[in-house]
């Protein structure tokens, strides 16, 4: 590869992030009318967040249940396998409760985004929205935005529950570790900061999947390719942006 | 009026302020659009309404929610009021009945009808229709066609066909204006275009391949690609 190419990649970088970055600027000054209509919102809470739950409750129950049969595995060479619940807390809480989500949430939500604001521009919707004197960005891009950012830790919380619940099935009732034991280690060694913690993940993850999400639907070529190479786009991004976010912030928190 | 590729849609999209000019100036009533701030432009595109070729329905609402869109985002009526003025845009495009249908249960032609509706709800001063013509059946085109004329003489209505169809326009047009290559070839009644002296405007009029309007796409003398193409 030539080095002008690798300046290309480059640039190209910098301008999608950058433009980026004016489009959440744009949307952050329509997210305050878009208020106005709460009944946008709660449907985009019910599209992006309600018809997630199956996914994300079944992915949760299985994460939880892998925790508890590896962390058995590891913490039983050192006789601390009562630390089950602790541990499966932690990791569920703090890392991949908010991360998974996120994850699932790109495939799931996000890419109904992008599709669906996509087809909307392919077929001139946008557009007529904005003769008709009503700015799409108010009316669509803003309400999908706030939508998923509320939704984003919300469903994370539930994957931890179900995903801690999981853990108990297999840690407590299969494997035999002492339910006293395994809650009570766990009540001891978490505390609202590691709540915390995976609060603030989830939400900045739930603001990046969902901007992302917006974003390529709402600038995709009008074709059926443009739409389908979006869609791609809004995973791809989602889930590195994801993950590069997480270290970031697990770093800035420790 | 104008052959394909001339500049007509693009001409529309300089009316509604979705693009901006590189040079001169779109005056809509009276103001430049391009010096307006967006809200000044939003309250441009109130007065106008547009109807475009695919209909451009919002395929999440239901027929009835789509033509009632314009009049929930910009006025605080109260439902009733709100019902009767979409019942009654509906039934003027004799589509009264097709109320609750979803936008995806429409033909082409009633999703144009039931997009003009939308696009006249609001009583709009100028009425834009961007290829209003294209792929309806005999039936549409005519009630579409004489739709057109009476908003015009009944509610006084401006209205900005853009269309190739030379004959369907002639019969309503007061005034044609015939693009070609981006620029204003001819301006005239319908009458004076047909009878214009004009060989490009006339070929146009009349429909012929032949004449100084190119329809060949430009490409290199046959003869010699057809003997490059066994060559290699």
């Amino acid at each position: 590869m030539s080095n002008g190419k690798h300046h290309d990649i480059l640039l190209q970088g910098v301008r999608k992030f950058g433009s980026t970055a004016v489009f959440l600027m744009q949307l952050l000054v329509q997210c305050v009318p878009a208020f106005a209509r709460p009944r946008l919102i709660v449907f985009q809470v019910y599209n992006t967040g309600a018809r997630s739950l199956i996914i994300i409750m079944l992915s949760g129950l299985f994460v939880g249940m892998v925790l508890a049969l590896q962390g058995f595995n590891l913490l039983q060479r050192f006789g601390s396998a009562e630390a089950l619940g602790s541990a499966a807390a932690i990791g569920l809480l703090k890392e991949l409760g908010p991360v998974v989500t996120a994850l699932l949430f790109a495939g799931r939500a996000g890419t109904a985004l992008t599709s669906e604001i996509g087809l909307m521009r392919a077929t001139d919707q946008l557009v007529a929205m904005e003769i008709m004197a009503v700015d799409p960005l108010r009316y669509v891009a803003a309400p999908r935005f706030i939508g998923g950012v509320i939704a984003m830790p919300l469903l994370a919380a539930i994957f931890s529950v179900i995903g801690l619940y999981g853990a108990q099935l297999v840690g407590v009732q299969f494997l035999g570790v002492d339910q006293g034991a395994f809650w009570s280690q766990m009540q001891g060694a978490v505390s609202w900061h590691d709540v915390n913690q995976g609060f603030v993940k989830s939400l900045v993850f739930g603001v990046a999947c969902s901007l992302i999400a917006v974003n390529e639907g709402y600038h995709a070529e009008p074709t059926a390719a443009g739409v389908g190479l979006a869609t791609t786009r809004t995973v791809v991004a989602s889930s590195v942006l994801t993950l590069l976010l997480d270290y970031v912030l697990t770093a800035a928190f420790l | 009026m104008g052959p394909s590729g001339t500049g007509k849609t693009t001409l529309l999209k300089l009316i509604t302020a979705q693009i901006q000019p590189d040079q001169g100036q779109v005056l809509v009533f009276g103001q430049d659009l391009a010096r307006l701030q967006s809200h000044e432009t939003y309250a441009v595109r109130k007065r106008m309404g547009m109807l475009f070729q695919n209909g451009a329905l919002l395929t999440d609402m239901s027929v009835f929610e789509n033509v009632a869109f314009p009049v929930r985002e910009h006025t605080d009526l109260p439902e009733t009021l709100v019902r009767l003025l979409v019942l009654a845009k509906l039934e003027a495009v004799g589509l009264r009945g097709a109320a609750e249908l979803m936008p995806g249960e429409l033909s082409g032609g009633m999703a144009r009808r039931v997009a003009l509706a939308r696009a006249i709800v609001m009583d709009p001063e100028v009425l834009i229709y961007d290829e209003p013509f294209v792929g309806l059946d005999p039936i549409s085109l005519g009630f579409i066609l004489r739709l057109i004329k009476q908003m015009n003489v009944a509610l006084g209505i401006t209205s900005i066909v853009v269309s190739h169809d030379v004959q369907e326009l002639s019969s309503i047009a007061d005034e044609s204006y015939l693009l070609s290559d981006g620029k204003v070839e001819a301006s005239g009644t319908p009458k004076e275009l047909l009878e214009s002296g004009n060989p490009a405007v006339r070929q146009f009029m009349t429909g012929s391949a032949e004449g100084p309007v190119r329809f060949q796409y430009p490409a290199p003398d046959y003869t010699t690609q057809l003997l490059s193409v066994e060559e290699s």
